[in-house]
């Protein structure tokens, strides 16, 4: 078993999803399966390989620090579910000390 | 105005001597559309107003001669930004997501002077291969309605080998522009990485998505990409190299092109039509001068395994900001915050998006980073490396670019395994950031199989070159299917 | 059981530049709400981060102020966590390549000993917005401050004690507000710090559990807060019990650390490398050209202060505490003051002054150069100290240039000895009786005599002068 249900759980809650017990049972399945085909990597050798986390030809690319007039905050709320005197509204969040 | 007859070039030359106004081509293409697609399935918005709107200025203005793509009508995969049109990613997560801004591509095409007739269907989020997993509807393969047409571009390929646009912009993560090209007997080209602006793509996975052009014909295909590519300060990871012209060099002469043929391409995965019809191809291939060796890839069996991980992994983080608090889908009757996320997610999300967010997830989880990200990361490497080594003796390299022809809709969608190994031929290219092409080289039981040709970074000329000769010499081009009855 | 402490600091500095660090839009405190953002600040789908050299630059300048090896080939990684107000839901930082590493900087104690300071590393990366909780069982975003470019900086263990975390803030501040980059006000929150502390009985090789605290609002709170905790730890072990670790918060009125949150294991934040970003690789030549654009840091000011210009050391470590002060120092000697007047004259008048108001030297109306002209006035004479108080109480207030109004306002001081002896003479004449008591050695009568003398001249009377002209008029009386 390359993964339990309980490990599918705790994954589940760091990517804020929620599974019913028997899409639970069927998502452990499939997860399981899956993490068994890519544990096939184990068996190459990569001692001493770099890794390759971009394949860009760019590099030292940056932006001269020159400030650009915000946009429309009528225009960045349209889409916002719910808001109130231009502030974006959300249920109240309990714990005072952020997350970061 | 029959799209099946003509290409970019006659088109626009009959706008150019005003034998069809741009107006009459546009309500053409959209009678065509409304009609069509109710077999295909293609389209998921329409955008008729703005379409005509731009029509009747181009046909007041004037048709610049020089243009060859103004006036003309492309349809656009969904998952590129829009300004003013509903942009779904055919999620519900989405569904009455309105953009304020443009994606850079579509500056371009506006620029060019191409009208958006609308939006196509895909894959959630481009995750998937057959298209099946649209929250919406189901887009069916233009050569057999029963069939899949291939994914994640599945609506642009179905768009275009329906013969409702010419030309349609995809997006290629591990091969979904190329697939669904070879499905539906078209030609799509993915860019090497950072050739095309990302800026206005909705994020798939970062390192490989790229976003490219499917057409009927390789020159065509040469237009667009042409119009679409280019440096864009607002994506960081675009090339600023030059552009070349692609649709130059087309002349059919590719005597002493070195073409080299994996032998891992040729596996017991590969169905034997398809092995037959890119045994032929080699053969026209060597008949226009090319010689033609076979080489290895020694790591190609692991571009799976590595894709898997590496673009979940980015997936699973480019899909966290679909949180419920600033745009897209929040759930009803939430009681506090946890719920805006977890409900508003689980909710909003279909089953193989949220399969790709868990393994993305576990890959990166803290106890599972060097086994599974970092390792996969390093077999990119090697990956990369086997490429470049081929690429050290020959322009260009050469194969199927399915293991199959399409499949029925329903048959693998509840199989992760199969539909994954499906892009084993089509994967390596993105891990490697070069450009793929795949065009029609034969049929098998009336359903098209692509061949693909692999270039090295930035050299899409050769490809094109190839892919021309190829083309001319040969008739899968101008083959059509029959769509329920009708063409 | 005796115990020894040790206490982390991981410092959030917000850089006052132009724009953000992965975007254009401006850096501005105190906007109306989500007024200052675009789409990218936003995370909508299809964006695309933009880099900030200027960003960059800024923390390679404080990496360099702190004498940190700068890293050469850099990238960016993904924090991945939820939060409403961190729109991305990640957080773009440099978690495997900080552009500093193994810093340090020197505290001095109240002792006068001091210590070095190592600091682990720090690096780049970006604020959140801001959540209001309004008490309606609603919170509300706004993402101005999304994006704003940090700097955090980690110390090494090194810190032992909660004085030594007092001093090491107060020097970081003072550092980094030399160089130039942010206004280090942590009443403002351009700068935030988190504290850990654990305790170990002494000769212990193992470090305790740590428990951590944030929200801290003042350099006063954060060593209250580690005195109390350190206390609250020793306590805790020396009756046998463990160590849990915690969140805690500084409650002010009871001077104690309340729990806020057990922390169980360690966020998971999938960390991997920013694909969005190509890799930055930083040339010596780079190195070399930020360095020359760091300003004069606090030590090479104060050596020169006191070897140019024969200031006190105490007296240059004041004027060194604050870049603005500083520069406001530095200035008025360029304009013209002799530096150790200017110095008396910006610690004592001035700095009363502030602290009364409770404004800064950028709030009120005084220049460099009205300072050094009245300063000047005083060099040459033309006023007395008793005068240049009311000069300085108008320049201080208004921008006036205090030579003119001096003239204006008749203040010039009386040194003309044609013009004063008579009013000396007159003074002599009308008071016999303190001619008897000075020659009677009683020295209160030229004090008296030359109190009545000023009040003759309106208080114009330049005293040096009228001393000197009574004494020798006194001896010829």
């Amino acid at each position: 078993m390359a993964i339990s249900a309980n490990e599918v759980k705790h994954v589940a809650s760091l990517a804020k999803l929620e599974f019913s017990d028997a899409k639970l049972q069927k998502f452990t399945g499939q997860m399981d399966q899956i993490i068994n085909m890519v544990q096939q990597l184990s068996e190459v050798d990569t001692t001493d390989v770099p890794v390759t986390t971009t394949v860009t030809d760019a590099f030292n690319v940056m932006r001269e620090d020159i400030a650009v007039k915000g946009t429309d905050r009528e225009l960045l709320m349209e889409n916002v579910p719910e808001r109130k005197d231009g502030f974006i509204k959300v249920p109240a969040i309990i714990d005072e000390s952020e997350e970061g | 105005m029959d799209y099946f007859t003509t290409d970019l070039t006659s088109l626009h030359e009959k706008l150019v001597n005003k034998d069809l106004s741009v107006e009459e081509l546009t309500k053409e293409t959209f009678k065509t559309i409304k009609d069509r697609d109710q077999q295909i399935a293609a389209f998921l918005a329409l955008n008729e107003e703005a379409a005509l709107k731009q029509a009747k200025e181009l046909d007041q203005n004037g048709i610049d001669p020089a243009n060859v793509l103004a006036g003309i009508p492309i349809a656009i995969k969904d998952n590129i930004v829009t300004k003013g049109l509903r942009t779904t990613a055919a999620s519900k997560m989405l569904e009455n997501f309105d953009p304020i801004y443009d994606a850079t591509v579509m500056e371009k095409l506006a620029a060019a002077q191409m009208i958006n007739v609308g939006k196509v269907n895909m894959d959630e989020f481009a995750m998937g291969g057959s298209t099946e997993s649209s929250a919406f509807k189901v887009t069916k393969n233009a050569w057999d309605q029963t069939k899949v047409p291939g994914g994640s571009s599945g609506g642009s390929a179905a768009a275009v080998a329906s013969g409702q646009v010419l030309a349609a912009l995809g997006s290629d993560t591990g091969g979904s522009i190329r697939q669904p090209a070879a499905y539906n007997g078209i030609v799509g080209v993915k860019p090497t990485y950072g050739r095309v602006s990302r800026y206005g793509l909705i994020a798939f996975a970062s390192s490989l998505d790229q976003i490219g052009p499917l057409t009927r014909t390789v020159k065509d295909n040469a237009y667009v990409l042409n119009a679409i590519s280019g440096h864009d300060s607002r994506d960081f990871t675009s090339s600023d190299r030059e552009v070349p012209d692609f649709t130059q060099g087309l002349d059919g002469d590719i005597k002493g092109m070195k073409i080299a043929v994996p032998k891992e391409y040729f596996g017991e995965g590969v169905a034997k039509d398809v092995k037959e019809a890119i045994k032929k191809a080699i053969k026209t291939f060597e008949s226009l001068g090319a010689t033609v060796d076979e080489v290895s890839l020694p790591h190609s069996k692991y571009g799976v395994p590595v894709y898997y991980i590496i673009a979940s992994s980015e997936a699973s983080s480019n899909l966290q900001r679909f949180d419920g608090i600033r745009y897209g889908f929040r759930a009803q009757d939430v009681k506090n915050l946890e719920d805006v996320y977890v409900r508003s997610r689980s909710e909003g999300f279909g089953d193989e998006v949220k399969r790709r967010i868990m393994l993305g997830t576990f890959s990166l989880s803290a106890g599972t980073y060097d086994a599974f990200f970092k390792k996969a990361a390093q077999v990119r490497t090697l990956i990369c490396q086997d490429f470049a080594q081929v690429f050290s003796d020959y322009d260009l390299i050469l194969g199927p670019t399915a293991p199959t022809t399409a499949y029925g809709i329903g048959d693998e969608i509840n199989d992760p395994i199969t539909m994954y190994m499906n892009d084993i031929l089509t994967i390596p290219v993105n891990l490697a950031g070069l450009p793929g092409m795949s065009l029609p080289a034969g049929f098998s039981n009336g359903l098209p199989i692509g061949m693909q040709l692999i270039a090295p970074q930035f050299r899409e000329d050769t490809m094109y070159k190839a892919g021309y000769a190829f083309e001319q010499a040969t008739d899968f081009h101008k083959q059509v299917p029959t769509i329920g009855g009708q063409n | 059981m005796n115990f020894e402490t040790t206490i982390g600091l991981e410092v959030h500095i917000e850089m006052k530049t132009n724009s953000k660090a992965y975007s254009p839009a401006p850096v501005v405190y105190g906007a109306e709400p989500n007024t200052n953002t675009n789409v990218i600040d936003w995370g909508y789908p299809g964006v695309l981060p933009q880099l900030n050299k200027g960003a960059l630059e800024y923390g390679m300048r404080a990496a360099l102020a702190l004498n940190c090896e700068i890293a050469r080939d850099i990238h960016f990684d993904r924090k991945n966590y939820f939060y409403p107000d961190n729109p991305k839901a990640y957080q773009i930082t440099q978690a495997q390549t900080p552009i500093g590493h193994d810093g340090w900087l020197e505290i001095e104690l109240e002792d006068g000993t001091k210590k070095k300071i190592g600091i682990e590393e720090m690096h780049v990366e970006e604020d959140a917005g801001k959540n209001t909780h309004a008490g309606d069982g609603y919170s509300y975003v706004d993402l101005n401050r999304q994006g704003t470019p940090l700097i955090e900086i980690v110390s090494k263990p090194d810190i032992a004690s909660p004085e030594e975390a007092y001093a090491y803030l107060t020097r970081l501040r003072q550092i980094i507000q030399f160089t130039g980059v942010s206004d280090v006000k942590m009443e403002e929150g351009s700068m935030r710090a988190d504290v850990n502390i654990s305790v170990r009985p002494i000769g212990s090789t193992k470090f305790g559990t740590k428990t951590e605290m944030k929200n801290l609002n003042s350099f006063e709170h954060v060593k209250k807060g580690l005195e109390y905790e350190a206390k609250r730890q020793e306590r805790v072990l020396l009756a046998g019990g463990e160590i849990q670790q915690e969140t805690r918060r500084f409650d002010e009125p009871s001077g104690e650390t309340i729990l806020m949150r057990v922390k169980e294991g360690k966020s998971d934040y999938r960390y991997f490398p920013e694909p969005d970003l190509p890799p930055i690789h930083i040339s010596d030549e780079w190195v070399a050209q930020v360095k020359g654009s760091i300003p004069e840091m606090p030590d090479v000011r104060r050596k020169r202060y006191v070897n140019d210009w024969g200031i006190t050391e105490y007296d240059a470590g004041v004027l060194t505490q604050t870049k603005e002060m500083s520069d406001f120092y530095e200035a008025t000697v360029a304009a013209g003051a002799d530096a150790k007047l200017a110095a008396n004259w910006l610690m004592g008048e001035v700095s009363a002054y502030l602290n009364a108001q409770k404004v800064e030297l950028g709030q009120t109306a005084l220049t460099p150069e009205h300072l050094a002209t009245m300063i000047k006035l005083i060099q040459d004479e033309t006023i007395s100290s008793k005068i240049a108080k009311k000069v300085f109480k108008e320049i201080i207030k208004n921008d006036t240039e205090p030579k003119a109004w001096v003239e204006e306002k008749g203040m010039v001081q009386l040194s003309d000895p044609a013009k004063l002896q008579p009013i000396i003479d007159e003074v002599l004449d009308n008071n016999a009786q303190s001619i008897e008591d000075f020659k009677n050695g009683k020295d209160r009568a030229v004090g008296f005599l030359v109190g009545n003398i000023m009040k003759q001249t309106h208080g114009k009377a330049n005293p040096k002068v009228v001393n000197k002209l009574l004494m020798a008029s006194l001896k010829e009386r």
